[in-house]
């Protein structure tokens, strides 16, 4: 057994506790019936084939095993770093979620957890469902891009020397001449949809701007036509026009049936394409609603999805004092207190949350902290 | 008076230059907008206008004179992203230092909790080196300072805070702002006057 699986707790009987007790009893809930179930309330367009979500996420955790950054160098003691914690969501068929917060807080590893790809020193906890099947690690493993497909946040997931009209071809399955040649029509398809010309095609990913590399992404996730997409970050340097323009695909892969997990520290944007938003902060999900709650902050039930309201430059371009609403980029932190005195937190997310303020990347990831010994 | 006089630059190997006599002039206190679509040029007007870039043809001035070759630079440049701006072997505090002496008032304003100055920067999220990049160039004590896209990859809370913090200290400091956003919204709140780069 793996390391990750050893402690991967995903999709274990033992791991009942908050939620339903085991995903047969979760199968049997009579989806259609609830107007709100598992902390969400829906969209219009959110469908429940066959009784059940798309994408499922139930009380996920994710937490590193560190050592102690404050400890003496070499008598460090290791502790549990959480960075994820009882984090639910569901994206349905014919959706697009977004999920929106902080930056720095922790939605690049949630992108990560659910397409099965875990850091070595990393725990978690929690189920996942695709298409109504309990996965485990291996199974996320299985359905990463046959099924599930990721866009990215980082160019640099392209490798560098190889052109990328080639590169979102990728390989096909079973060989043969035949079978390239169709991913190569598909490639063409789906770069001429997006603007890219043959001339991009021949590009190394160096050579792409900022946007380009973004739409190039795009269609490497589009070429094995899976059943939902995670986004993680697929529009800065994309201009609001063409940003549009990326995610009303996403839209039509939506109402085509498919569902589009999509992570965006840009709420404006979120708000144009989402059906159903959730708040991120803190290491988990504060609130999950249609985004229709978003045109009043009177419809939004938590303090922080408030604050974010208020903040949009379209509406108060509100800014609370550090340590109100979330802060410092790393909600996180403020969360925990850190930073001391100031006026009352009547806007901050609950303070009992056990997420740690270790010092973070931007994907939320907990440094590795030998170098601040140095 | 920050100047672009008859601007011409286009990069290498391109089928046209990216402007042609191009001409922008910034006053102090002003807050100059710069929208273009992505390839349109904003990043590498930003850069030209810091003094990263040379003209082909045509000149940036400050107040009728050239650009510094020695010394803190009157026009400082901040960046979309700030992982890339910064010296990763180095502590921030030290980061902060090469502007010179970075005053209490402007660590407060942006936020930056001392805790943070012993950190390297990959210890640090996004919007935390962002407070730091902008604390750097305000320390150098520039008249004109030019943001570029600098708080795309900031959330909404955090966007609000550095550019209320830098409207303010701008109009105290009677430094002028150039900045390039792809975002509407964020122009009308803080922009006094905008330039379009795609005619």
């Amino acid at each position: 057994m793996r390391e990750a699986d050893a402690r991967a707790g995903l999709g274990t009987r033992a791991d009942a506790g908050r939620g339903t007790p085991a995903h047969v009893a979760h199968e049997a809930l009579s989806h259609a019936a609830a107007q709100t179930h598992h902390h969400h309330t829906h969209a219009f367009g959110s469908r429940h084939e066959e009784g059940r979500h798309l994408l499922q996420v139930e009380g996920l955790g994710v937490s590193f095993r560190m050592y102690d950054e404050k400890g003496p160098y070499l008598r460090a003691r290791r502790r549990e770093v959480p960075v994820i914690e009882d984090l639910s969501i569901a994206v349905h068929a014919g959706e697009i979620v977004a999920v929106a917060g902080a930056s720095g807080s922790g939605k690049t590893l949630l992108a990560d957890a659910i397409l099965g790809l875990f850091e070595p020193n990393a725990t978690v906890r929690g189920r996942i469902w695709f298409e109504g099947e309990l996965l485990d690690a291996d199974g996320l493993a299985r359905v990463r891009g046959r099924g599930v497909s990721l866009v990215p946040q980082g160019v640099g997931s392209l490798d560098p020397l190889m052109k990328v009209g080639r590169q979102a071809e990728g390989f096909a399955r079973g060989g043969g001449r035949r079978a390239r040649a169709e991913r190569r029509a598909r490639r063409r398809e789906l770069f001429a949809r997006y603007g890219l010309s043959e001339e991009v095609a021949r590009l190394y990913p160096h050579q792409l701007s900022g946007g380009m590399a973004r739409r190039v992404l795009l269609c490497c996730a589009l070429m094995d036509d899976p059943r939902v997409i995670v986004a993680d970050e697929p529009t800065p340097g994309l201009d609001p026009d063409l940003a549009v323009r990326a995610l009303e695909d996403f839209r039509a892969f939506a109402d085509a049936g498919g569902g589009v997990l999509l992570i965006t520290h840009d709420v404006e944007l979120a708000l144009r394409v989402a059906d159903r938003v959730a708040v991120f902060e803190g290491g988990t999900v504060v609130e999950e609603t249609a985004v229709e709650s978003f045109a009043s902050p009177e419809t939004l039930s938590h303090p922080f999805s408030r604050a974010l309201w208020h903040a949009l430059p379209e509406h108060d371009f509100a800014a609370p004092a550090d340590g109100e609403g979330g802060g410092g980029g790393d909600a996180a932190k403020d969360a925990a207190g850190e930073g001391g005195a100031g006026p009352a937190r009547a806007q901050e997310a609950p303070a009992d949350r056990a997420v740690d303020r270790t010092a973070r990347d931007d994907a939320g990831r907990p440094r590795a902290q030998e170098a601040s010994h140095a | 008076m920050l100047e672009a006089r008859g601007i011409t630059f286009g990069y290498p190997g391109a089928k046209r230059p990216l402007y042609k006599e191009f001409n922008l002039a910034v006053e102090p206190g002003e807050r100059v907008a710069i929208i273009a679509p992505s390839g349109f040029g904003k990043t590498t007007l930003c850069r030209l206008l810091a003094g990263y870039e040379r003209p082909q043809a045509g000149r940036i001035l400050v107040d009728g004179a050239p650009l510094p070759r020695r010394g803190a630079c009157p026009v400082q440049l901040v960046l979309q992203h700030p992982e890339l701006a910064v010296d990763p072997r180095m502590r921030m505090e030290r980061t902060l230092a090469e502007a010179g002496e970075v005053p209490e008032r402007l660590l407060d304003g942006l936020g930056i909790r001392r805790e943070w100055l012993r950190r390297y920067p990959h210890e640090l999220s996004g919007g935390e080196l962002m407070r730091f990049c902008i604390a750097r160039a305000l320390a150098a004590g520039p008249r004109y300072l030019v943001a570029d896209e600098a708080t795309a990859m900031l959330d909404a809370i955090t966007q609000a805070r550095i550019w209320r913090f830098l409207m303010e200290e701008a109009a105290e400091r009677g430094m002028g702002v150039v900045f390039a956003s792809h975002s509407p919204a964020l122009v009308e709140r803080v922009a006094t006057r905008t330039v379009r780069l795609d005619g």
